[in-house]
């Protein structure tokens, strides 16, 4: 069993401190149960169980630190551990950015384990495959799929008194299902911390709805266009984007956020005024860990309000050099949304098209967050508040923040990849090349 | 953001945290690098337990690999090292079929009684998706290889240099990229060790030590009051090589256009540095491209990942057939344009190898990871779609009798699939050096090394970047420019191949960490080729005002 309780896990790490001999040593602990099914040309490829569980031990003497590692906690692997730890961290170089570890600190209670994802079963995973499989099969389409669900633990110590833990559950569902004559193609994914929230009937069906209307797409000419993103369309845009909240490179002059002539973008307008990110680890529809891996708790935290930087992140070696307060990434990321369906958005869109995803996205220039990729599994034509017809993939080239400029409406939020992302219609997306691609 | 980013960004310890991406196994003192670990006799008898007990609950075929993976990797930036890891995974994976399904298991506990429970747990998850199974497993034949070994051919293994010089060398490269100009300098050495052991039911024993390495660095340079910054990454390519490849030897160098050196199987790192330093302060005023229709010289070190993602993923049989559908995606390269036997894939003078055994490349080993002797095929003669790539439950379904040999599981307690060979372009048979073919471009784009690379999931459309562009004009280069990437579809850009310098420009660039499957995988391959022509291609423009 890799799932060891909050006292079991405090016990382990408290024999492996008294070990300790350095000046500090902190001690992370993980332990997870995972189990998966793969199918593809409707029928099961592959499926597996993995158990792991890992104890960290850092040690460190002045700033020299060691880390080890060990997959057994019986006493002697703990003491082993703790001794290789030291020995390294004497022979370490020194590194001018260690940090001490931190004291206690107070943490929320967080929702992340839900008991039912616990007890997936290899016969639940066979009938999510199943779920797919039977109604593409009925349709003539063709479904490959991948289930992934795991259940585990994490906790830290250290010499200093600090102490945290945190259970987990997650499950996560993608299928692909494609038209037997190969000119359709659709998609969708979900994800949740509670299985019971997970309807695979339901995932697949829209899936295998966009794999057949989606056949025989017309190609139309590549350019500027008002696009309807779905958030499956957009989480990886804005997650890219996200990673340029990191206040280091933004100082160092060498990020989308650095400012000509110096200093950050902290505080200016960058975005489209409605345009509101947050992270916020008790959300109930996308809890997270309330601490992290260095022990820092985690609240809600404001990223952009109103269109306009509210928070860089800064390192606890960051924060000190620049004398601020750290502030650490977040573990889940919210964007406000509005009331409008998916319906009303088409309803409302007299040209434009509906993309279900962005797929092979790259970084092509960090220095204005310009990223290319393409449309996929399901992309289609709006004319006069309806569905027209399916057109074939596009490639892009466009920054989300020129995409947040040109917002012309928000949607309702969905989950996606464990943040909340609203439908999003935007005008001018550059689409700068045709596919072949179904 | 994604929950692994969150992993990467919160770690799991100090340790974890320098890592830019996820690392397998346990960290162990550098002395331990050194130990021999199990012998083969242990090895053998550990891998007959699995496929005893494999055979006798009714499998009709089994194989084991017990892997032993050995890293190091060495992380500095400016005159700071990050973070030295050394890490270890032993264990054993049991693969077997039964019912005429695949099962898997994998333990850490390599003695009788984890391995037994293992294949326990491989059979019973075979016989559990037998229920559901359509297609039962064909395995084209092996004959046993009895007990034979294979090493990479290494001069200087990487595990008996001491950190300290190769940390001394990335800090020599830092210094002298920050001393050209440089703003800012990360730089790595990654270096790889898997001792692997299969046996199959089938007769075979094979024990084969593999080695590769990587040195790379990215330079920065910045120009605060225009609050612009532009990057320069490293030439280096990653090698099936000891550390014999960080030498320098003059030898291996090729003088490229524009003051550019390029390096052949040997690596002078320190004076790369110095000139990513010197270029990257050059890219904060070179000019912007026009876009429009361009002859591209595409640079081995930058052809390199375009053959990679527009002829190795496409012709991986799996793709083609549809079992990464749900991730990676499916390919343009049909089986009725295979079959066809006249689908132009390029023009006449485009020849792609797959080659599992050329010296030197990433993908070089003696087996593959079920058994099966590697060799060199063809993928594309003459321009013509001629093979793919294809391992033992697949060739049957392509009406072949023999596995291409390009079987690969990451690590021990991963299961082994198609994994892309080495895919190289052979070089042309005239005498034609990269100098010879700028002199025939009227207008065109010279481009360096590696950048942005995107594909649609069926290969057709592409966009790529590179590392440094040089405009041709009227047969001379006429300085660096910037903002370029090129868009064009597979089929359209490889018929558009008019020249291929000869062998004497040939070099490898690999990928250390391409990524397929679900759960996903890594695994490392080379691309070689020399430079080479494409007419008429179109260039974007991707600067932007923000």
């Amino acid at each position: 069993m890799a799932i060891y309780s909050e006292e079991e896990a405090r016990q382990i790490m408290q024999k492996a401190l008294s070990y300790s001999k350095a000046d500090t040593c902190e001690i992370n602990m993980t332990g997870s149960e995972s189990g998966n099914i793969r199918y593809a040309r409707n029928t099961v490829s592959t499926s597996g169980h993995r158990s792991n569980q890992t104890l960290v031990v850092q040690s460190s003497f002045g700033m020299r630190s060691g880390t080890a590692t060990i997959d057994e906690f019986d006493d002697a692997s703990l003491e082993k551990v703790v001794k290789r730890a030291e020995e390294l961290a004497k022979l370490s170089p020194e590194n001018p950015e260690f940090m001490e570890p931190l004291g206690p600190q107070e943490y929320d209670k967080s929702i992340t384990y839900v008991e039912s994802t616990a007890k997936i079963t290899p016969e639940y995973r066979a009938k999510v495959a199943a779920s797919s499989i039977e109604p593409a099969a009925a349709k003539d389409v063709t479904a490959a799929g991948f289930l992934d669900d795991s259940a585990g633990f994490s906790a830290i110590m250290n010499s200093n008194g600090l102490f945290a833990y945190n259970k987990s559950t997650n499950v996560n569902f993608t299928v692909t299902m494609r038209s037997n004559d190969g000119t359709g193609s659709g998609w969708s994914s979900r994800d949740f911390n509670d299985v019971s929230k997970f309807d695979a009937s339901e995932a697949s069906k829209v899936a295998i709805d966009k794999a057949l209307m989606s056949k025989n797409a017309k190609a139309i000419e590549p350019g500027k266009y008002t696009v309807i993103l779905e958030p499956a369309a957009s989480v990886q845009l804005l997650n890219n984007m996200f990673g340029a909240f990191n206040a280091r490179t933004a100082d160092e002059g060498r990020s989308f956020m650095s400012k000509e002539g110096g200093g950050t973008k902290l505080g200016e307008k960058i975005v489209d005024e409605r345009v509101n990110i947050w992270s916020d680890p008790l959300h109930p529809d996308v809890p997270a860990s309330t601490w992290n891996g260095q022990g820092q708790p985690l609240k809600k935290m404001k990223w952009l309000e109103n269109g306009v930087v509210k928070n860089l992140a800064y390192s606890r070696y960051w924060a000190k050099q620049q004398g601020v307060e750290s502030v650490p990434f977040p573990s889940n990321g919210i964007m406000e949304g509005g009331d409008a369906s998916l319906e009303d958005l088409i309803k409302d869109t007299k040209k434009g098209i509906l993309v279900t995803r962005l797929w092979y996205i790259r970084t092509v220039d960090p220095q204005t967050l310009l990223y290319t990729g393409l449309t996929r599994d399901g992309t289609f034509y709006i004319e006069n508040g309806k569905i027209k017809h399916p057109i074939k993939n596009f490639r892009f080239n466009e920054s989300p923040i020129i995409m947040l400029n040109n917002l012309e409406t928000l949607g309702e939020q969905v989950r996606v990849d464990g943040n909340l992302i609203p439908y999003m219609k935007v005008r001018d997306f550059t689409f700068t090349s045709l596919s072949d691609a179904v | 953001m994604k929950r692994r980013n969150f992993v990467q960004l919160a770690g799991l310890g100090a340790g974890a945290l320098m890592m830019p991406f996820p690392m397998m196994g346990k960290s162990i003192p550098v002395e331990a690098l050194l130990e021999s670990g199990m012998d083969v006799a242990t090895k053998k008898r550990m891998a007959d337990v699995a496929l005893n007990t494999a055979k006798s609950m009714g499998a009709t075929y089994a194989d084991a690999r017990i892997g032993r993976y050995l890293n190091q990797y060495v992380f500095t930036r400016e005159d700071k090292v990050q973070n030295v890891v050394n890490t270890e995974s032993f264990g054993i994976g049991i693969r077997v079929i039964a019912d005429g399904t695949w099962g898997f298991a994998s333990t850490n506990n390599v003695n009788p009684e984890g391995i037994k429970k293992a294949t326990e747990q491989a059979i019973a998850i075979a016989k559990a998706n037998a229920r559901i199974q359509k297609e039962p497993v064909k395995l084209a034949p092996v004959k046993g290889h009895g007990e034979v070994s294979w090493k990479t051919p290494i001069e200087k293994d990487f595990k008996d240099v001491p950190v300290s010089e190769k940390v001394d060398l990335l800090l020599k490269a830092n210094a002298a990229a920050m001393e050209n100009g440089a703003n800012f300098v990360n730089s790595a050495l990654f270096m790889v060790n898997e001792q692997k052991y299969f046996a199959s039911t089938e007769g075979s024993y094979i024990d084969q030590d593999v080695h590769r390495i990587w040195p790379t660095f990215g330079v920065t340079a910045i120009d605060r009051s225009a609050g612009k910054f532009k990057s320069r990454q490293a030439l280096s390519a990653p090698m099936g090589m000891g550390y014999e490849y960080m030498n320098g030897l003059a030898s291996e160098k090729v003088e490229g256009p524009a003051g550019i050196t390029l390096y052949r199987n040997s690596y002078d790192i320190v004076e790369d540095a110095t000139l990513a330093a010197k270029q990257a302060k050059e890219m904060l005023s070179a000019k912007s491209v026009e876009p429009g229709k361009y002859d591209l010289v595409l640079e081995p070190n930058h052809l390199g990942l375009t053959i990679h993602e527009s002829v190795g993923h496409p012709l991986e049989l799996d793709r083609v057939l549809g079992y990464e559908a749900n991730y990676a995606g499916t390919s343009f390269a049909t089986l009725d344009k295979w079959k066809s036997g006249d689908f132009q894939y390029g023009s006449k003078i485009v020849n792609l190898v797959a080659d599992k055994t050329q010296p030197g490349s990433l993908g070089a080993v003696g087996y593959d990871d079920e058994g099966v002797k590697c060799k060199k095929w063809d993928l594309v003669r003459n321009g013509i779609l001629v093979n793919y790539q294809a391992i033992r439950d697949q060739v049957h379904m392509i009406d072949q009798k023999e596995s291409h040999g390009c079987c690969y599981s990451q690590s021990w307690n991963d299961v082994q699939f198609q994994r892309m060979p080495n895919v190289s372009l052979e070089p042309g048979t005239e005498k034609y050096s990269a100098r010879d073919m700028i002199k025939d471009v009227e207008k065109g784009i010279y481009i360096a090394g590696r950048g942005s690379y995107s594909i649609d999931q069926q290969r057709y459309n592409f966009q790529f970047g590179g590392t440094v562009f040089y405009e041709i004009k009227n047969g001379e280069i006429a300085g660096m420019l910037n903002d370029v990437a090129y868009q064009s579809n597979t089929q359209e850009f490889w018929n558009s191949c008019t020249k291929i310098c000869d062998e004497n420009d040939y070099r490898l660039f690999g990928s250390f960490f391409d990524g397929k499957g679900q759960p996903s995988q890594v695994s490392a391959v080379s691309h070689g080729s020399s430079t080479t022509r494409f007419n008429g291609v179109n260039v974007i423009n991707t600067g932007r005002n923000v």
